[in-house]
């Protein structure tokens, strides 16, 4: 082989970056996120699967309903009447922003901007926190000027 | 030909996978065993390539410079154009790498009535470096499937790169670029005549099989949804090297076989290129060959060398025989 000295790093360095998720990986434990489902409630607004793929998409629809159209009701699949609101309908039974929305938002890296308008309901912290209020007096309360 | 020839392997691709996993449910296959093969022929293929490469000797520099080499100190020298020490060759070659800098010189020839008119034509480096960049950025966006915690740095990059909050989930700007960079590159192929007829199957099924891996994925993010959590379980397990095939729309198996066709491909096509250009004795080597004698080739041998007083002292006799005169400079003493 003729310039090894220059070939060698270089296959090196390469072998070393295309293996890249190999060894930064190594020895890591990898963790399966469970966002903490609701106990009372069985059943979400769609089926699971398509919640979990599509959650998303449908509350930009909602967004889109309601804001630009003034609607306020969605029928799911099942012809049940739901409510188009993120924290008056989805997080009536989600009540935990952190144990829900973060653990796969995390795990995914995916930053969501609905807490950019909306309020995340208070975490529980244990015996000394109040019990959470109704959202929507706090949302009202703290709704910020502006918002797109 | 060729384009056809390309575009019907990529659709037998992705009824491949369609009948494999969506009809058979063949989801190991596609989703480990393939992927798993494909990265080994990747990664045995670029090596073994590299040192192939590594063992032909280049006996003499070749230069193809287009700027002043080093000369007297009062003419002014290219330092860029033509390299002359490996500090200038470094610099060349990163401008070369991260730049395209010799596609910038790019032209293009016409006929205009009796003349040929060679002119001025950066499209192809704009197409070029646009696509690369953009297809940079999304193989690193894509490490945030392959680690956990993200690195911040990547994060950051993936916030940028959606940026304009187009959509939700949001639309990527790397994803529009690239798309319009392939498309600019395949029909640049298409339009000229003379581009047409040098173009081959396997210069199209490169871009082909890219553009099946960019729209499997954009119409995997924006249209038919896979569950994210899901595949990114999958893509930890196949770096910790306990994949379990994740049970997810066949779109995501499409996506994951153009990739693994892509890699397989890889050290086999016009696709070395990544690795070729810094094989590229034109690119790589300094234009010094005036003031360095370089010896690499493996048979050349140092000549023995006879000096004139070395020669006259072996023919002294002859000399003074027939009457020649004899250097006495080579008798005095140093």
């Amino acid at each position: 082989m003729h310039d090894a000295g220059k070939v060698i790093p270089g296959i090196i360095a390469f072998v070393l970056f295309v293996t890249v998720p190999f060894w930064t990986n190594f020895g890591k434990a990898a963790p399966k996120p469970q966002p903490e489902l609701p106990k009372e409630y069985k059943k979400c607004v769609e089926s699971k699967e398509f919640m979990r793929r599509e959650h998303m998409k449908l509350l930009r629809k909602w967004r889109y309903d309601v804001v630009r159209n003034n609607m306020r009701v969605y029928i799911n699949s099942e012809g049940r009447l739901i409510n188009m609101s993120l924290q008056n309908e989805c997080l009536r039974c989600h009540t935990s922003k952190k144990k829900f929305c973060d653990v796969c938002h995390d795990y995914v890296a995916a930053h969501p901007y609905c807490w950019n308008c909306h309020i995340p309901p208070e975490e529980k912290k244990g015996w000394a926190t109040k019990e959470v209020k109704s959202l929507t007096e706090e949302a009202s309360s703290k709704q910020p000027a502006s918002h797109h | 030909m060729g384009a056809v020839f390309a575009l019907v392997t990529v659709l037998a691709f992705v009824i491949v996978v369609y009948v494999g996993v969506g009809i058979a449910g063949l989801r190991g296959l596609f989703g480990i065993v393939i992927p798993y093969a494909a990265f080994l022929v990747f990664l045995i293929g670029m090596v073994y390539r590299m040192i192939e490469w590594a063992k032909i000797p280049v006996p003499f520099r070749i230069v193809t410079t287009c700027g002043q080499q080093k000369s007297f100190r009062w003419v002014k020298r290219s330092r860029l154009e033509s390299p002359y020490n490996n500090f200038e060759v470094v610099l060349r070659m990163i401008l070369e790498v991260f730049a395209f800098r010799s596609l910038f010189r790019n032209l293009k020839a016409e006929i205009k009535g009796p003349n040929l008119i060679y002119g001025s034509y950066k499209w192809l480096w704009l197409g070029a470096i646009a696509f690369h960049y953009a297809f940079f950025t999304i193989l690193l966006r894509h490490f945030r499937f392959f680690s956990y915690p993200v690195p911040e740095p990547i994060q950051i990059l993936d916030q940028i790169d959606s940026f304009f909050h187009i959509g939700l989930p949001h639309l990527y700007m790397t994803d529009v670029v690239i798309l319009a960079a392939l498309t600019f590159l395949f029909l640049r192929r298409l339009a000229d005549p003379k581009l047409r007829y040098i173009s081959l199957a396997s210069d199209y099924l490169p871009l082909f099989m890219i553009y099946g891996l960019v729209i499997s994925g954009i119409l995997m993010r924006h249209f038919f949804k896979v569950d994210v959590t899901q595949v990114k379980e999958f893509t930890l397990g196949l770096v910790h090297f306990h994949p379990k095939a994740p049970q997810v729309g066949v779109i995501f198996y499409i996506h994951i076989f153009f990739l693994s066709a892509l890699m397989a491909y890889f050290p086999f096509s016009k696709l070395v290129h990544m690795l070729g250009v810094f094989f590229s004795p034109t690119r790589n080597l300094a234009n010094n060959s005036r003031a360095v004698r370089h010896q690499p080739a493996p048979w050349w041998k140092k000549p023995k060398f006879k000096t004139y007083c070395e020669w006259q002292e072996e023919f002294k006799e002859q000399l003074i025989e027939s009457g020649q005169p004899i250097d006495e400079d080579c008798y005095e003493k140093k």
